[in-house]
C-alpha cells in the first residue's frame, strides 16, 4: 500500500489511484471507472484486515485436528518457561518470609539454668553492635519443636528437657567478616556451647535463585525459538498449499503486503491461541500441585500461599505468544513468498 | 497502448526468445499474435505483464516505460491489464463469484461495488446464473469464459489473452473471439496470442507474426 505515492507520476489517461477525490465517487461511472477514493481505500484496508483475520481463523478451524496439534506444541513450549518462572516467583516469595537478614544463633550450655540464660541475653541487649536479641528458652524451644515436628509425643517418654536455650542475634553489620568475628567472640564465652551462622544458607539460597533465574531465561529463549520455528514451518506448509492462489493474486495485481496479510494473521492466531492455551495449562498445573504444596507448607507452620500468574503476567504471556507467532509467520512469509513468482 | 522498440529477451540458458522486436499497438486496437509454438508469443506477453524483464530494448505500456518501474510498482501496473490464460487459472477452492471478485478485492473495491461489477462481468460472458457454483463443475468453455470475466471485471485498458481458445472446439472458440471483439468495440485494447490460423483468418484483424523470436509481420 505504501507504493502508491511512487507511481503518482503522469502516465496519460491511466488509472489514478489515490489522487481521486470524494466527488469522484458520485461522478458518472463511465468517466471515473477506475477511480478508488482515498477514504474508500483506507476503509477497504481496514475491512480487508478484518476480513483476512476472520478468514485466517476460520481456515484454521476448518482443519481442527492439525491446528489443535500445532497449538498444543506452542502451548507446551510457552507453558514450560511459565511454570519455571512461577516456581522461581514462589521461591522468592517464600524466602522473603524469613524476615530480615542473616542471623547468629548461640546455643547455650544445656546445663545453664533458665535465670542464667535470661541474664546472659539481657547482657547482650546492651551491646551496640546487635540489632535484635531474642531468647528462646528451653521450655519455649520444646514447645516449638513439638508443634513443628509432630514428634512431641517422644518427649513424654524422655525425662526432662534435652533442648538447650538459644539466643538468636541479628547483628548491625551483616557482612560475612563481621559475622565471622562475632562467631569467634561468642564461641569463647563459657555460657555458649555452639555458634551457628545462617549466613551460608542465605548466600546459598541467593546463588541458587540466581542459577535458576538464568536457567529460566536460557530455556525460555530456547523454547521461544521452538515456537518461532513451529509457527514458521506450519505457515510454510500453508503457503505451499495456497500456491495457486498466490500466483493468480500476483498476476491480477496483488501487492506483496496483500499476499502476506493472511499468513501473518494465521501466525497471529497461532500465537494468541497458543498463549491462551498456555495460560490454561499453567492454571491447570497449579490446581494439580496446590494440594501437596499446601500440605508441605502446613508442615512448616507457614502462612505462605502458592502464587499463580498475576493479570500482568497473563498479558505478558499472551503478548509473547502473539509476538512469536507473528515473527514466525513473517520469517516464513519473507522466505517463501519470493519463491512463488508467476512464470 | 503498447510499444516495443528493439526488444530482445535472452534466457540464462542462452536461448533467445525474442530478437530485436519492434511493433506498436494503438489505443483501442485489436491484434492477434501468432507464430509456431516456441516462437516467443508467451514471452512477449510475459514482458508486457512484467513477469519478466527484457534483456535489452524498451517497452512502453499506456505511456509508461516498463523498464523504469520498480518491483513495488508492478502490482499497480498489472491492475491495468486483464489477462486470460489458456489454462484459465481459476481457483477451485471458491465459487465462480469469488474467483471473479479476487481482482476487485485486491484493488480495494467496496463490497457493494464488487457485487455489481462481478455480476456485470458475468452477464457479459453470459454466465450470470452460475455465480454460486464451483468452477470445477463447469465445462471447459464455461471455465474459459469465467477466466475472461475475471480479466475484464476490473475494466482494464488492455486485455492480454494467451491461447484463449487452445482447448476449445471451433464453435466455442468463435464465441470466445466474439467476446473479445465486443470488448474491443467498447474501446479496450486487445492482444490475443493464438496459433489458430483458421480462426484468425476469419476475423480480419491485424496480425503480428513471430518467427523464432523475430517479428516477421506487423500487420
Amino acid at each position: 500500500m505504501a507504493n502508491e505515492r511512487d507511481i503518482q507520476r503522469p502516465r496519460g489517461a491511466v488509472r489514478q489511484e489515490a489522487k481521486a477525490t470524494a466527488a469522484a465517487a458520485t461522478a458518472p461511472r463511465g468517466a471515473a471507472r477506475h477511480q478508488v477514493t482515498l477514504k474508500a481505500k483506507s476503509q477497504s484496508w481496514w475491512r480487508h484486515n478484518l476480513l483476512t483475520a476472520k478468514e485466517a481463523l476460520s481456515r484454521l478451524l476448518q482443519t481442527p485436528l492439525p491446528t489443535l496439534m500445532t497449538l498444543a506444541v506452542l502451548a507446551i513450549a510457552l507453558t514450560l518457561p511459565g511454570i519455571m518462572y512461577l516456581a522461581l516467583k514462589n521461591i522468592n516469595a517464600l524466602s522473603q518470609q524469613w524476615q530480615g537478614g542473616p542471623r547468629v544463633s548461640l546455643y547455650l550450655q544445656a546445663s545453664l539454668p533458665d535465670d542464667e540464660a535470661q541474664r546472659f541475653s539481657q547482657e547482650l541487649l546492651l551491646r551496640q553492635d546487635l540489632q535484635a536479641v531474642e531468647l528462646i528458652s528451653k521450655a519455649q524451644g520444646l514447645y516449638d519443636f513439638k508443634k513443628a515436628s509432630g514428634l512431641g509425643d517422644i518427649f513424654d517418654y524422655i525425662q526432662g528437657n534435652p533442648l538447650p536455650a538459644v539466643v538468636v542475634l541479628q547483628p548491625v553489620d551483616q557482612t560475612a567478616e563481621a559475622m565471622t568475628r562475632l562467631q569467634e567472640e561468642f564461641s569463647a564465652l563459657p555460657e555458649v556451647a555452639e555458634v551457628v551462622l545462617d549466613i551460608e544458607w542465605v548466600k546459598r539460597l541467593a546463588a541458587f535463585v540466581e542459577v535458576a533465574n538464568r536457567i529460566v531465561v536460557v530455556l525460555g529463549g530456547l523454547l521461544a525459538l521452538a515456537v518461532l520455528l513451529v509457527v514458521g514451518n506450519t505457515i510454510r506448509l500453508i503457503i505451499e498449499n495456497r500456491r495457486d492462489e498466490i500466483l493468480v493474486a500476483k498476476l491480477v495485481g496483488a501487492t506483496d503486503a496483500w499476499i502476506r496479510r493472511p499468513f501473518l494473521y494465521t501466525g497471529f492466531w497461532f500465537g494468541v491461541l497458543g498463549g491462551l492455551m498456555a495460560v490454561l495449562l499453567i492454571g491447570f498445573s497449579l490446581v494439580l500441585i496446590t494440594e501437596p504444596v499446601n500440605q508441605l507448607i502446613g508442615l512448616y507452620q507457614s502462612g505462605f500461599v502458592l502464587q499463580g500468574l498475576s493479570p500482568d503476567e497473563v498479558v505478558i504471556l499472551l503478548a509473547s505468544g502473539l509476538l512469536l507467532g507473528l515473527m514466525g509467520a513473517r520469517l516464513a512469509v519473507g522466505q517463501h513468498l519470493q519463491e512463488i513468482e508467476p512464470r | 497502448m503498447i510499444e516495443f522498440s528493439h526488444v530482445s529477451k535472452r534466457y540464462p540458458t542462452g536461448h533467445d526468445a525474442l530478437r530485436d522486436v519492434n511493433f506498436s499497438l494503438g489505443r483501442g486496437e485489436l491484434a492477434f499474435l501468432t507464430g509456431h509454438s516456441g516462437a516467443g508469443k508467451s514471452t512477449l506477453l510475459r514482458l508486457i505483464m512484467l513477469m519478466e524483464r527484457p534483456s535489452s530494448g524498451t517497452i512502453q505500456v499506456a505511456g509508461q516505460t516498463l523498464t523504469q518501474l520498480k518491483s513495488a510498482e508492478i502490482p499497480f501496473h498489472r491492475r491495468r491489464i486483464g489477462v486470460v490464460f489458456q489454462n484459465h487459472q481459476l481457483l477451485f477452492d471458491r465459487s465462480v463469484f469469488d474467483n471473479i471478485a479476487l481482482p476487485l478485492h485486491i484493488s480495494g473495491y467496496h463490497l457493494d461495488d464488487i457485487g455489481k461489477r462481478v455480476r456485470a462481468a458475468l452477464d457479459k460472458v453470459g454466465l450470470l446464473s452460475k455465480e454460486k457454483l464451483n468452477p470445477v463443475t463447469l465445462s471447459t468453455g464455461e471455465q474459459q469464459r469465467i477466466g475472461i470475466a475475471r480479466a475484464i471485471v476490473n475494466r482494464p485498458q488492455l486485455i492480454l489473452a494467451d491461447e484463449p481458445t487452445g482447448n476449445l472446439d471451433p464453435e466455442l472458440s468463435a464465441e470466445i473471439m466474439r467476446l473479445f471483439m465486443e470488448f474491443n468495440h467498447h474501446g479496450t485494447t486487445v492482444l490475443i496470442a493464438s496459433h489458430d490460423l483458421a480462426l484468425i483468418n476469419q476475423m480480419d484483424c491485424r496480425v503480428l507474426t513471430l518467427n523464432q523470436g523475430r517479428m516477421t509481420q506487423h500487420g
